[in-house]
Parts: structure tokens; C-alpha cells; sequence
């Protein structure tokens, strides 16, 4: 009976599955210099964007895959991988112009457009594959100085906040695959609040792998400047492909003195079959920094997608009074692998953060929690919590916890918990008793888990969430 | 004899040496090996060369790598250490040097110096039940071989690490200890390791401990030093824990700031068995203690806690790892720092539950005090599980004293001195409460409030402090 309903859940098939047929323009697979350069000429960057590039990838080839993490990375050949993907018809002007292809694909995901510009008052900025095709909202938004565009647009337009701003949290020489990014990287987002204002509405990007054999590597740049304040959603869903696909982006964030910034993902790439085939690798270097005092930075994230996710969302406290939070509910489902967690690096006095992680585990995956926290000498009053607990859901997954603190003041306090359990027989139970399915008890339980992080979610994303959640893991136990 | 290798000075042999590194103990070892394996035993010798193969492939652990990531041995390995290949027996009365008594213990007790097992004709010791075995490695090796060659290095061969394998290479002799089967000790057991030279040296102890089916017995461990020189001292011991057994081991330590002690504790439990360490460190220069359980039946109890007090330039780093092989075992960890000055504490609890390993109950703590701003600590707590229905958990923290608690008390007239104290001492108390030898217990409780009054700051009867 209940490996009836642990079969029909965990074999249930990705419901997002589908690719659309747009023409693509695709450059030769291969990366070499040219082929940067080549990159950098179809998007007619300037010269300064195109010495950024070569000096990574340079940098990129004395560069080794990192094997720290707690996965199994199948050898990824750099040279069988396409490192562009635009659709042909770019920039349209109104949503006539729109690929009528592309709109349905976002209804399929149920998003549409328009609804969105109408219903929920959000400005999206679409990303299919690499190139922004769509940006709404943007004149309204504009009135306020705010500038919402894609990574190139900013490049042409604004040229000395992208200068000044780009990789200064992340440097090209981070890691592997960020640096790998700074190289090739297509497309992405660029967000500037001017200072004072408050961003009226919550600013969403859909990211969608579309081609065939196409990384993608996304930019992000969000600078909120002094006293303001942003809400950023990202999202993402992918198409059932046969053959893995290498995701590696980057985000940045810069909060100024007394800004807010909150950043939420809902991630739901396509996680490979039950076999563990295909999927996406997801390796992405997110980092943000609390520049001046009193500022904040808060990152949410739901990870159900992807066959392998490598994904550390942190924070550089900088200023005083600063304060990071940090909340993730990461569910792994058949050969799916996640290592993700965070790092809190406390500079400045008086500083705080939060982590809350929460690792569902089900099948045959494996689901790491790492993260490190850091108290600098200069650091006075720092303050640290975390938590991160782990659900087992079967007996052949696993669930790891690799905490790092490191602490050299000794006014800070730093606390760490954690704990790692199956789902508890008896409130099971206890649901069946009161006329609950085995399977909605297990729904129910997962849910009030991981509610603390759900809870940080916008209201959009929330609804969202808890459906892949529910997709993902309903009755995997009976 | 040839004396002028009474301490194989390394220096005189190669010029190269330029005071780093494993190149003149791999020399050393290429051109002494035969008066290496001449002074030691077969059984020991067996594993000698592949060993040595092992080192030369791994040399001795940087922070580079994760498992020592905390422990940076590159100071304390750029000295010239004597090493004394030829055994050649080291003039000293080990009740004379042995001065950190434990009054009331009544114990067997045996003295390791530098790293041979020194024989003492106590009449405190005849009186071991029968069957009960404890002496020189070296000696029973002979003696035994059967019964050794059964044990020996079945734990450390297992293990691909720089430091067991430059023991495996160098080590000539340890401790042995055998208590047969049902046999039940009863007076802990007490072997006090002696550093004891002239010049800089180096030790390389092999411990070998078997337990048989329902043995039980106690082991105090004491690490003393006693000249003002630099010593290394690079320890393993090997526990085989038998059906039903029950083994206690204490590992205090109180040696001087010059000394760095590299200790490797490896223990088997098999079904039904009980293991219980407590690693206390009260003075030292630095510390790397290893501790691996591997529990290897069912039903067993494990409890593993340990202790740290450490200022100056103290270096302790505790790297712990319990690992659940079968199912239905319990395991607690508990491990607190108080860290003054400009001591560094260095913590890793890795907790593995395998695949088959379910219901498992494993608890970790640990818990820090920084008393300066200068003190450091780094804490990595892990947990790698791979079955589902168990209960698993580790908490972790790292702060001051409690401002209110202090607070409280002086506002009932208890001193600030006094309160900061008590603080303390409540917070090592429970690390202490594990003891389960009443005359060790109060002597610790002694000790820890002298050393946290400062007055133990320095060791008694050590030359340096003198």
C-alpha cells in the first residue's frame, strides 16, 4: 500500500517537461579564446568587457574543478558545450512582437505575462535562454530612477555603475565556474535602486534553459543604494532534456548604507529521470555584500531541481550593524545530489546573522548542508544562529552537515544546531487516526517543516513552493 | 654499542636538511632501517616497510588538508628532532620525575619513557589477576606472537594518514595490554608516558590494548615532560573492544609549552560493548589528539567527551570521529573549551551512521569559552548519515560568560573573580561528571580549579615553569 503510493510520487514524471521550438542562434560548441571574443562581438560590448573576459578565462585555464563538496560530478566536457544561445528575434518592442512560442511557454509554467503585469503589479524581466527578451514595467519604474534591465542593456547604458559594481563582491578569480561565468557569460539582470527609494513592487526574473546543449551563465547585479530597499525574485523551471546541462551563474548584490535587499529563488530545473539521467548541473556563485552600516541582506531559496546543485548564497558582513539572513529548504528526490549552505563572514562590529537550512532527502539522493560562519578579530558583538535540520525520507538516501565556525573575538556569540531524523511515525499515525491519507499526512508534516523558510517567501513564490514541494515528496513515506 | 648514536641526531647525516620537512626522516629511514627493525620485533617490523611506503607517499599532513585544517604541524616539524633508533636506555627514575601523583588512586601502574616501555618492579602490579598481560610491545611481541600478530596494526594499517604512517615506520616498541575473557579489572589501570632528554627529541609510541569477550577494565593515560627541551611525541594506540567488554580510557595531559604531543587513539567495539574516553588537556604547547571509534556491532555504548583549558600559545586540536557500522548503538559526544590568551582550539566531531546502521541514537556537543580577545577556536561539527530511521544531532557554540549569570551573583555579594570562576568550573563540570574513578575525579576538580585560578598555568615540578 504505501510503496504503491512511494512508486506513484517519487516515479511521477516532471511536470515541467517541454521544450519549445524557437529558432535559436547558437555559436559552434567549443570554448577558446575566440570564442569569447566572439561572444563579446555579438553583443557588441566595449572594449573593457571584452579584456574582463579573456583576463578570466585566462585565468580560467590554470583553474581545477574544485572536489570538496560532498558530489559526484561527472566529467563535464568544456569543449561539447554551446556558449551562446540567443533567440533570433531580439528586443521586440511590444508584446505583439513577442514570440508567440515563448509567451506559451510561460503559460505553460503559469506565468503568464500580461497576467502579471496586471494581476500582481510585478515588473518581469524574462530571460529565455541567454538574451532578455521581454521587460516590463520598466518606464513606470524608471520614473523613480530605478533601473531594472538586462546585463547588456546596463552595459550599454550604464556603463560606469556596471564598471564600478561588477565583480567587486564576486572577483573573477572566486572559483571554477565563476570565473568560468566571468569568461562566457550571455545575459542576465541588472537592478539599481537610487537612494531613498523604496522599490514599489517585487522585482521577478524567470530563467529557463531552452536549447539544446546550451549552458547558461547568467549575471546578476543588484546595488541598492543608500536607505532603500528591494525585494528580487528569481525563478526557474526547465524542459526534460536527455543530456546534462552545465548551469554556472553568478549573482551579486551591493547594499549600501541602511538598504535592504531580499533575494528569493524558487529553483526547479529539471532533476534528471528516476534513473539518475540527464538533468541539470546547477554550480552557481551567489554572494552579497552589507557595504554600509545598518544595511541587510536576506537570501531565500527553495532548491527541489537539478541533478547536481552546488549553490553557497552568502554574505560579507562589512558594515556595522549589519545583519545577513539565510533561509533554504533544499529537497532531493531519486540520484539527485545537493551540497549547498552558506557563508557569513562577520567584518563589521555588531553584526548578525541567521541561517535556517532545511534538507528534505528522498530515493537515492544526497543532500549536504555546508556553511561557515566567520568572526574577524575586528569583529566586536558579533551575533550567529543557525540551524539546519535534515529529513530522511527512505533508507538509501543520505544527509550530511558540514558546518564550519570560526571564531576570533571573543565578544561574539555563536551558536550552531543540528538534527537529522525520518519523519515521525507517530504524528503519522496520528493523522490516519483523524481520517488523513498516509499521503497527505506526509504533505502536511513536510510542510509545517519547512513552513519557517516558506514563510520568508513573497506570497507569489509561497504557493509555488509549496506545490513543488508537494510534487516532489508527497507520500514518499508510508 | 655505538654511542655516538645514542640520539640519532638527524642533522649530522644531512646537509640538506635545511630544518623542514620529511626528507631527513626519509633518509634516515633509508639508511637505518635494518638498525630500526633490529631493535624492534617482527610482528612490528611487518608492517615497517609499507608503512614507510604510506609516508613517503603522504608525508606528513599540512592544512591543506580537510582533516587538518586546523592542526598546523609546520612549526613543530621544522625542528631537528633526535630520534634513539638504537635503544639505548635513557638514565631516569620515573617515581622521581613523576611528580602529578593522583593521591588515593590505587592503580597497576606502568611508565612509558620517550617511547619504550620502561620496566619497574612495583609490588603494586603483582597482584594482576591471571591471564591479565601488560607490558613492552617489544617484549610480549616475542612472548605472544600469536596473540600480537593477531591485533597489531589491523586499525592503523586501515587508516591513510601522513602521521600513522610515519609511526608505522619509526615506532619500536609501546604498551601492550591484555585482559582475557570475563576478566574484570579490579583497580584502573595507569601508564604514564615520560618525555625524558637532553636534546630535542622525537617519540614513537605503539600502544596495542585487547580486550576479550566481557573483559572490563579502566586505563589512565598521563603525558608528562620533563626536561626543558622540545619533544614530539607521535602516539598511536590501538583498542580492540570485544564482545560485552567494557573499556574506560582517561588521557590527561599536563606537559610543557615546548612539547607538541601528536596522539592517535583507534578503537573497535564489537557487539554489546562499552567504550567510554574522556580526553582531558590541561597543559600543553600543542595538542593534535585523533580519536576514531569504529563500532563494529550491535547495541553497543559509546560516550566520548573531553576537555580543554588552554592560554598562552596553546595549540589543542581534538579531530573525533565515531562511526556507526551497525545498528541499534548509542553514542554521546561532549566536548568543551575554555580558551584564554592567545590559545587557538581546533574541534572536529564527524559523525558517520552507514547505510545499514538504523536506529541509531548519536548525540554531539560542543561547547566554547574565549576569555580573550585573542583566543581563537574553529569548530566543525559533521554529520554524514546514510540511513533513515535514526536520531542524530549536534550543537555547537561558541561565546563569552554569561554577563547576567555574573551579574546575579555579584549582586549577591560573590566576587567578580569568584563568579567568573564558579562560571567556569560549572561549565567543565560536566565533562568531569563522566569520570568514573572517584579519586581521579576529585584530583581533576583540584586541578581544574587551579589551573583556571591560574596557579596551574605552569605544571608542577616541570623545569620550565621551576
Amino acid at each position: 500500500m504505501s510503496s504503491n503510493i512511494l512508486d506513484q510520487v517519487t516515479q511521477s514524471d516532471y511536470k515541467y517537461g517541454f521544450t519549445t521550438d524557437i529558432e535559436t542562434d547558437i555559436i559552434p560548441i567549443g570554448l577558446s579564446e575566440e570564442v569569447v571574443r566572439l561572444i563579446s562581438a555579438k553583443k557588441n560590448e566595449p572594449e573593457w568587457m571584452l579584456e574582463f573576459r579573456l583576463k578570466a578565462y585566462r585565468h580560467w585555464l590554470t583553474m581545477k574543478l574544485p572536489t570538496w563538496a560532498h558530489l559526484t560530478i561527472p566529467d563535464i566536457d568544456y569543449q561539447s558545450i554551446a556558449y551562446y544561445a540567443a533567440p533570433r528575434k531580439n528586443a521586440p518592442q511590444s508584446l505583439d512582437e513577442v514570440d508567440p512560442e515563448l509567451l506559451k511557454t510561460f503559460e505553460k509554467l503559469g506565468i503568464p505575462l500580461e497576467e502579471r503585469m496586471s494581476l500582481s503589479g510585478m515588473a518581469v524581466d524574462a530571460v529565455m535562454d541567454s538574451v532578455s527578451v521581454k521587460t516590463t514595467f520598466k518606464d513606470s519604474l524608471a520614473e523613480m530612477g530605478i533601473i531594472f534591465c538586462s546585463f547588456s542593456e546596463a552595459v550599454e547604458h550604464h556603463p560606469d555603475l556596471v564598471q564600478k559594481y561588477m565583480s567587486s563582491v564576486v572577483p573573477y578569480t572566486d572559483n571554477f565556474f565563476a570565473t568560468l561565468n566571468c569568461a562566457v557569460f550571455s545575459d542576465g539582470s541588472f537592478v539599481y535602486i537610487p537612494k531613498g527609494v523604496r522599490c514599489p513592487m517585487e522585482l521577478s526574473t524567470y530563467f529557463r534553459i531552452n536549447a539544446i546543449n546550451t549552458g547558461q551563465f547568467e549575471r546578476t547585479l543588484i546595488i541598492a543604494d543608500e536607505d532603500s530597499y528591494v525585494s528580487y525574485l528569481e525563478g526557474c523551471t526547465a524542459p526534460m532534456r536527455d543530456e546534462n546541462q552545465l548551469h554556472a551563474a553568478i549573482v551579486e548584490i551591493v547594499a549600501m548604507k541602511n538598504a535592504q535587499v531580499k533575494y528569493s529563488t524558487v529553483q526547479n530545473w529539471y532533476p534528471g529521470d528516476k534513473n539518475g539521467k540527464g538533468g541539470i548541473y546547477n554550480f552557481v556563485t551567489k554572494r552579497g555584500i552589507c557595504k554600509g552600516d545598518n544595511s541587510k541582506i536576506s537570501w531565500t531559496q527553495v532548491e527541489t531541481g537539478s541533478a547536481i546543485t552546488w549553490k553557497y548564497p552568502s554574505c560579507i558582513l562589512l558594515g556595522d550593524n549589519s545583519s545577513a539572513e539565510f533561509y533554504s529548504v533544499a529537497v532531493t528526490n531519486h540520484h539527485q545530489q545537493a551540497d549547498t549552505g552558506t557563508k557569513m563572514l562577520h567584518i563589521g562590529k555588531n553584526t548578525s546573522s541567521h541561517i535556517l537550512s532545511k534538507g528534505i532527502s528522498a530515493g537515492q539522493s544526497h543532500n549536504s548542508y555546508r556553511g561557515l560562519v566567520r568572526i574577524n578579530p575586528k569583529a566586536e558583538n558579533a551575533r550567529n544562529f543557525s540551524q539546519c535540520d535534515s529529513l530522511l525520507l527512505g533508507d538509501k538516501c543520505g544527509a550530511h552537515t558540514f558546518p564550519y565556525l570560526e571564531v576570533n573575538n571573543d565578544s561574539a556569540i555563536v551558536e550552531h544546531e543540528a538534527t537529522t531524523s525520518k519523519i515521525n511515525e507517530d504524528q503519522i499515525f496520528y493523522c490516519n487516526q483523524r481520517g488523513i491519507s498516509t499521503e497527505n499526512a506526509v504533505g502536511l508534516i513536510v510542510n509545517g517543516y519547512a513552513k519557517e523558510v516558506l514563510n520568508q517567501l513573497p506570497m507569489e513564490f509561497a504557493v509555488e513552493a509549496q506545490k513543488l514541494l508537494q510534487i516532489t515528496l508527497e507520500g514518499s513515506v508510508g | 654499542m655505538e654511542n655516538e648514536n645514542l640520539i640519532d641526531g638527524t642533522n649530522s647525516k644531512s646537509p640538506s636538511f635545511g630544518g623542514v620537512g620529511e626528507s631527513p626522516y626519509i633518509d634516515l629511514y633509508k639508511s637505518h632501517h635494518e638498525s630500526i627493525k633490529k631493535h624492534s620485533t617482527v610482528v612490528m617490523n611487518h608492517i615497517r616497510d609499507d608503512a614507510f611506503a604510506l609516508f613517503e607517499e603522504l608525508h606528513f599532513p599540512t592544512v591543506a588538508l580537510e582533516n587538518y585544517k586546523y592542526t598546523d604541524l609546520k612549526a613543530a616539524l621544522s625542528i631537528d628532532y633526535g630520534l634513539n633508533i638504537n635503544r639505548i636506555p635513557i638514565p631516569v627514575n620515573p617515581y622521581e620525575v613523576f611528580t602529578c601523583d593522583v593521591p588515593g588512586i590505587q592503580s597497576y601502574l606502568y611508565f612509558v619513557v620517550n617511547d619504550a616501555f620502561y620496566p619497574v618492579n612495583d609490588a603494586r602490579n603483582k597482584t594482576l589477576p591471571k591471564g591479565v598481560i601488560i607490558g613492552s610491545l617489544n617484549q610480549i611481541a616475542e612472548n605472544h606472537p600469536e596473540l600480537v600478530k593477531q591485533y597489531f596494526g589491523k586499525l592503523s594499517t586501515t587508516k591513510k594518514d601522513g602521521l600513522i604512517a610515519f609511526n608505522g615506520a619509526f615506532a619500536q616498541d609501546g604498551f601492550f595490554m591484555f585482559v582475557p575473557k570475563n576478566v574484570v579489572l579490579d583497580k584502573p589501570v595507569q601508564l604514564v608516558n615520560i618525555m625524558r632528554s637532553d636534546v630535542d627529541s622525537m617519540a614513537n609510541s605503539h600502544n596495542l590494548i585487547i580486550f576479550e569477550e566481557g573483559a572490563k577494565a579502566q586505563l589512565l593515560v598521563c603525558d608528562h615532560t620533563v626536561d626543558d627541551v622540545r619533544f614530539l611525541s607521535n602516539r598511536v594506540t590501538e583498542v580492540f573492544v570485544g564482545e560485552n567488554a567494557t573499556y574506560e580510557h582517561y588521557k590527561l595531559e599536563n606537559t610543557h609549552t615546548k612539547t607538541t604531543n601528536l596522539s592517535t587513539l583507534l578503537i573497535d567495539q564489537q557487539r554489546s560493548s562499552t567504550v567510554l574516553a574522556n580526553i582531558i588537556t590541561l597543559h600543553n604547547g600543542q595538542t593534535r589528539n585523533t580519536i576514531e571509534i569504529d563500532i563494529d556491532g550491535e547495541n553497543c555504548e559509546t560516550n566520548l567527551c573531553g576537555m580543554v583549558i588552554a592560554d598562552k600559545n596553546q595549540q589543542v586540536d581534538n579531530f573525533t570521529s565515531i562511526i556507526h557500522n551497525k545498528p541499534n548503538c548509542h553514542s554521546t559526544e561532549l566536548f568543551k573549551y575554555v580558551l584564554d590568551d592567545m590559545s587557538k582550539g581546533g574541534f572536529t566531531g564527524k559523525l558517520y551512521v552507514a547505510k545499514n546502521a538504523q536506529k541509531t541514537a548519536a548525540f554531539q556537543t560542543n561547547r566554547n569559552i574565549l576569555l580573550s580577545k585573542t583566543a581563537k577556536m574553529r569548530t566543525k561539527p559533521q554529520l554524514e548519515i546514510y540511513a533513515d530511521d535514526v536520531k542524530c544531532s549536534h550543537g555547537a557554540t561558541i561565546g563569552s560568560l554569561d554577563e547576567t549569570a555574573k551579574f546575579y551573583m555579584q549582586s549577591r555579594g560573590i566576587s567578580e573573580k569568584e563568579a567568573r570562576l564558579l562560571l567556569m568550573f560549572a561549565f567543565t563540570n560536566d565533562v568531569i561528571e563522566n569520570i568514573r574513578i572517584e579519586a581521579l575525579k576529585d584530583r581533576i576538580k583540584i586541578l581544574v580549579e587551579k589551573r583556571l585560578r591560574g596557579e596551574l598555568s605552569k605544571c608542577e615540578g616541570c623545569v620550565i615553569c621551576q
